[in-house]
């Protein structure tokens, strides 16, 4: 064979010895390695930096600021025509509850020999929550017998005590801060010093309803939690069912033919609709046109449902498909029914996928903003919705909502809480994937 | 030379040079011990069949000796391996180098999603062997014709490999494999995937490529061992059973188990 | 009657037709079930799902059919329920009176129930009917007020609820794609190169550590990373680079609202590189490390060419995200409708006015709260065109190496 194009052969190198050409390939193949691994770093660190802010700027809505100090429920002024009626008394309005609470306030700053200079009235009214009136009122209305008793009663200080105490605002703030003053800043630190004010955790966070813009302190979750528990339990009634149901016929029995082709794409496409294009729906559909009312758990669940249906039908199919044909060969071969094959084996088996896969999807649904704000669930609720079913059609908010709803106040106080809310939001999700791997890890099986 | 005899061919094949010497092979997967104290010497200018039952390690002895091994995470290789001389298991040696000298050709025709002519210029770019286009074109049309494909595909370099039929696609890796000169060519059942036309045309290049290379061949077929090998080894159970020229593993095999396996006792 | 009386009324019939369907079904052939052509459960079934179904589909038609009929009063609301109540009950009759020892209850069980899971099925087709529908109806009464051209091609956005609004789509289509292009510019790099490496390169151990750290940024609803670009990113970005460089002092921006949609956009591309990078063929990788190729030439020059198909529809579909993702954007953007190229200035996109106009209080025939409506439009088809076209992608690429 004489080829003229036939070059040379290679003078033989060593093996031992990298050229110069693998040397500079070499280096290529480092850098691009280098650059994979700081991808994955970068990821890490975004991820690591994340959870540091919200934990360093959330944790301290855990915490809050309580006084403890004896107070006179002075009858004069509780209940001016002492006949210690409960309806006669109610009329006495808060404001008159916070005149007994900046004497004693005052009482217990001379008590204890705090000497405060400049201090002024508002600094005192100021120094608790407007929240501890009510909460005092709310008390005596109760009881009328304490009236003209001296208790002593635990209140929460206000948002700005709060942050000083947690050292958010310090002196230097204080005195450039026109709503607080350094004598208030001082006679909280007198205070804590001698025990009176002390920090303890802060159930109301989690349970209380929302506060208005001029309390921080005193609002809670509670009104969205239970918002998001009503409607993560109409997603899961719905949801669940139906995108079984629909999984079971894609998978185990539709014909292929143009209708199904249509469900498919369908559901896929759904699978990727901004999730606001699913809010204006619930507007357009749910509140303008069936009429259900606005902030209503049922509209936000069913909204939620229909988006979170492509991901269990996803999912579910998945599921399904993994459960190997032999076992539906040995249900038909025992002269069982295709429908009874479905549901006596296949579904069983594929159980465990469904479930995690709807956890999922409920997670994701637990954590979805924007359809909501739209049917309105941004408004301000303070009364709990009733127990279900009423309670679905109750006006409440939602914890992601609530987030939203408390970035957009003006006090700083409300961003603590924002940031808290997240990690009450983030516990909740850890919560429910935890079940879904460890559903998975228990019930997986390997055909 | 494609015209000597059977008997020219064997005794010529006795004073070739060794290019791989090969003491006590041993690879792992894992905690399974698939390769044991494999010895070998192959020889240059030479078609060296490497038969046995599947699950031998017929196929895992010649990932080892241009490395290919080193991808698979549980694959740990023992023992010395000898490219004229040097250890190609040595630290200092570079994969990428060894490669570029014993080339290797798949079960399955696995030519990239690029043009015919990227494919085979593949190689050489990558190692810088053609510094000018001129080059390069005279490379790509060498291996195209040294693979028997260029009369099929010179009017057409532009399309991609994937649009040739099985056979082609196999001469195309083999060409691809080739352009980068190596000097130890070796080969994964190359003619598993292909019919029997593409599959003789396939056997009547690799008699051809011996006067440049030294080939190296897994082959499950004893018949296309007979048909184009001049040595023969036979692996049995991660053993190298028996190792001699093709004709003596034919007509006179020393082990019994060789002995069953081509008279089809076992495999 | 309430819905929920009528509703337990209604099963309670449907439960005790599956009683009786039962009884009855066995005292027909005097307890020797095999005469039976289906076992008792199946009669029984078959009378509560007819007790159950008419009534229930009747409340369902009626509760969306009742804002269709133009004078339905309360007064044919309440009728409904007793309706319903009385379908259940000749439902049940019906049922009974059907069995029969050779009735082939289970095959009507059976039929059925095939219809419930065609109807859940078909869920999905009426959900995104009533997407189109709603949208589509609404911007119609949009656009009978306000000109479609100016709202297409208007430069300007300065709603007014008196009167004499401009309402043009263009600086918020600008914003949009902007904000989108950064969040590409983090996400599509990272993601990818995080999917190479874990794929191609990373230890098993550093595999279980990575993998699920970004799979937890996936889980992380946008609120947080609202907030995130909010508190952190915004002034960040503001004191450390739009200051010092002169171009802007405003914390909502365009960078900051890019960079954090791409964080957030890096594990949906890096996960769907992933599936992509693992379905080109093991084989392809061989023949370029057989020919002495690094591993990272391999990646490059065959394993990115043959995946290219698929990578392309991953970054459309992460695109689609992008132009649709809310709460990052309405924390992070800023409200500004302006068209600028300065990345450090506050701009708005399309989601953050669809919120902007129907949050509060709406007045649904003013052009200002309609107008999000068209919004929704202009938003659902550009993300419904990306999204069938990512899809037709990445399914032909799949079938490629099927």
């Amino acid at each position: 064979m004489s080829d003229p194009a036939q070059t040379a052969p290679r003078p033989r190198r060593s093996l031992l010895q990298t050229d110069a050409g693998t040397r500079r390939r070499n280096a290529a193949e480092r850098r691009f390695r280098t650059y994979g691994a700081a991808a994955i770093l970068t990821a890490m660190a975004a991820l690591a930096v994340l959870m540091f802010t919200v934990f360093r700027d959330g944790a301290s809505a855990f915490v809050q600021a309580r006084a403890t100090i004896p107070v006179v429920i002075a009858a004069d002024v509780v209940d001016p025509q002492g006949n210690r009626d409960p309806a006669e008394m109610a009329k006495i309005l808060t404001m008159s509850y916070s005149r007994l609470l900046d004497q004693a306030l005052t009482r217990e700053i001379a008590r204890s020999g705090i000497q405060v200079g400049g201090l002024t009235q508002r600094d005192i009214t100021g120094f608790l929550s407007a929240q501890a009136r009510a909460d005092l009122r709310r008390a005596v209305l109760a009881d009328p017998s304490l009236v003209g008793q001296e208790i002593e009663w635990r209140m929460m200080t206000s948002s700005r005590v709060d942050a000083m105490l947690k050292g958010r605002i310090t002196r230097e703030m204080a005195a450039r801060d026109a709503r607080t003053s350094v004598a208030q800043y001082d006679l909280a630190m007198a205070l804590r010093d001698r025990g009176v004010v002390r920090a303890g955790f802060n159930w109301r966070f989690i349970t209380a309803p929302d506060g208005s813009d001029s309390r921080p302190e005193a609002a809670g979750l509670g009104v969205a939690i239970l918002g998001s528990f009503y409607m993560m339990l109409i997603v899961l009634v719905l949801a669940l069912p139906i995108g079984v149901a629909a999984s079971i016929w894609l998978e185990e029995f539709a014909p292929k033919n143009r209708l199904t082709d249509v469900i498919e794409v369908n559901i896929s496409n759904l699978a990727a609709v901004p999730s606001i294009v699913f809010g204006i729906l619930g507007l357009a559909a749910f509140i303008n046109f069936v009429g259900l009312p606005r902030s209503a758990p049922i509209v936000g669940g069913l909204v939620l449902t229909l988006m979170t249906l492509p991901t269990i039908i996803i999912s579910t199919r998945a599921a399904l498909k993994a459960v190997p044909p032999s076992i539906r060969d040995a249900a038909l071969g025992v002269g069982a029914s295709r429908m009874q094959t479905v549901f006596h084996h296949v579904l069983p088996l594929a159980m465990p996928g469904v479930l995690t896969g709807t956890i999922l999807g409920l997670a994701q649904a637990l954590g979805e903003t924007a359809p909501l704000m739209l049917i309105g669930m941004v408004a301000f609720v303070t009364t709990y919705p009733s127990a279900p079913p009423q309670g679905l059609f109750d006006p409440a908010s939602a914890l992601p909502v609530q987030i939203y709803n408390w970035t957009q106040r003006a006090d700083p106080a409300f961003f603590e809480r924002a940031s808290g809310a997240i990690i009450v939001l983030l516990a909740f999700l850890l919560a429910m994937n935890l079940i879904a791997i460890w559903l998975r890890r228990k019930f997986e099986r390997r055909w | 030379m494609n015209q000597m005899t059977q008997a020219e061919r064997s005794v010529q094949t006795e004073t070739r040079d060794v290019k791989f010497e090969c003491r006590d092979v041993q690879v792992w997967y894992g905690e399974k011990h698939a390769l044991k104290d494999v010895g070998v010497d192959i020889l240059d200018k030479t078609v060296t069949a490497f038969i046995g039952p599947s699950g031998c390690g017929k196929s895992t002895f010649l990932r080892c000796l241009n490395r290919m091994n080193d991808t698979i995470a549980a694959a740990r290789v023992g023992g010395q391996m000898l490219l004229d001389g040097e250890d190609i298991y040595d630290p200092r040696v570079d994969p990428v180098q060894l490669r570029a000298r014993v080339g290797m050709v798949f079960q399955k025709p696995n030519p990239f999603p690029k043009s015919i002519y990227d494919n085979v210029a593949y190689g050489p770019r990558i190692h810088g062997l053609a510094p000018t286009r001129a080059d390069l074109d005279a490379v790509v049309e060498k291996s195209l014709r040294r693979a028997a494909l260029w009369d099929d595909v010179k009017d057409r370099l532009g399309e991609t490999g994937t649009s040739l039929s099985g056979g082609q696609q196999q001469r195309l890796c083999i060409a691809r494999a080739i352009a980068t000169s190596p000097e130890v060519l070796l080969m994964d059942e190359p003619c598993s995937a292909l019919d029997p036309i593409a599959t003789a045309q396939i056997e009547e290049l690799i008699d051809e490529l011996r006067d440049r290379y030294s080939v190296v061949i897994v082959t499950h077929s004893m018949q296309q061992a007979a048909r184009v090998s001049q040595k023969t080894a036979f692996f049995h159970l991660g053993h190298l059973v028996e190792y001699a020229s093709t004709d003596d593993i034919f007509t006179s095999p020393k082990d019994p188990r060789t002995e069953s396996y081509i008279t089809g006792r076992i495999g | 009657m309430s819905p929920l009386t009528t509703l337990i009324i209604i099963l309670g019939l449907a439960g005790l037709g599956y009683l009786l369907g039962r009884r009855r079904a066995v005292a027909l052939v005097a307890g020797d079930t095999r005469q039976l052509h289906s076992r008792p459960a199946y009669h029984g079934w078959l009378v509560a799902l007819l007790a159950a179904l008419p009534p229930l589909g009747l409340l369902v038609l009626g509760g969306l059919a009742g804002p269709l009929i133009p004078g339905a009063t309360h007064g044919a609301g309440a009728l409904l329920a007793p309706a319903a109540a009385l379908l259940a009950l000749a439902g049940l009759g019906v049922g009974l009176a059907r069995i029969s020892p050779g009735f082939r209850a289970r095959n009507a069980v059976e039929r059925v129930i095939g219809l419930l899971l065609i109807l859940c099925s078909l869920i999905a087709i009426a959900t995104t009917l009533g997407i189109v529908l709603s949208l589509v109806f609404e911007s119609a009464s949009f656009f009978r007020l306000y000109p479609w051209h100016e709202f297409l091609f208007g430069t300007e956005w300065t709603p007014r609820f008196g009167g004499g609004s401009k309402l043009g789509m263009l600086p918020l289509l600008w914003g949009t794609l902007y904000i989108s292009f950064i969040a590409l510019l983090v996400a599509v790099p990272i993601g990818l190169f995080a999917a190479i490496y874990m794929s191609e390169y990373a230890s098993r151990r550093v595999r279980a550590v990575a993998k699920p750290a970004i799979e937890v940024l996936a889980g992380i609803p946008t609120i947080v990373y609202g907030l995130f670009a909010l508190v952190t990113v915004g002034p960040l970005i503001r004191d450390w680079l739009a200051q010092p460089l002169g171009l802007g002092d405003s914390g909502a921006s365009v960078a900051t609202a890019g960079l954090v949609m791409g964080i957030m956009l890096i594990p949906f591309v890096s996960s769907l590189s992933d599936d992509i990078i693992n379905a080109v063929p093991q084989s392809l990788r061989d023949g370029a490390l057989g020919l002495g190729s690094t591993p990272s030439e391999t990646i490059r020059h065959v394993v990115i060419p043959a995946a290219l198909p698929g990578i392309v529809g991953a970054v459309l579909l992460a695109a689609s995200r992008a132009i649709g993702e809310t709460m990052i954007v309405v924390l992070g953007a800023g409200a500004m409708a302006r068209i600028s190229g300065n990345p450090f200035e506050a701009m708005t996109t399309i989601t953050v006015k669809i919120v902007g106009q129907l949050t509060g209080d709406n007045d649904f025939n003013s052009p200002e709260t309609l107008v999000a409506f068209a919004l929704g439009l202009t938003l659902f088809v550009m993300t419904l065109g990306l999204n069938v076209l990512a899809l037709y992608i990445v399914r032909k690429y799949r079938e490629q190496y099927e």
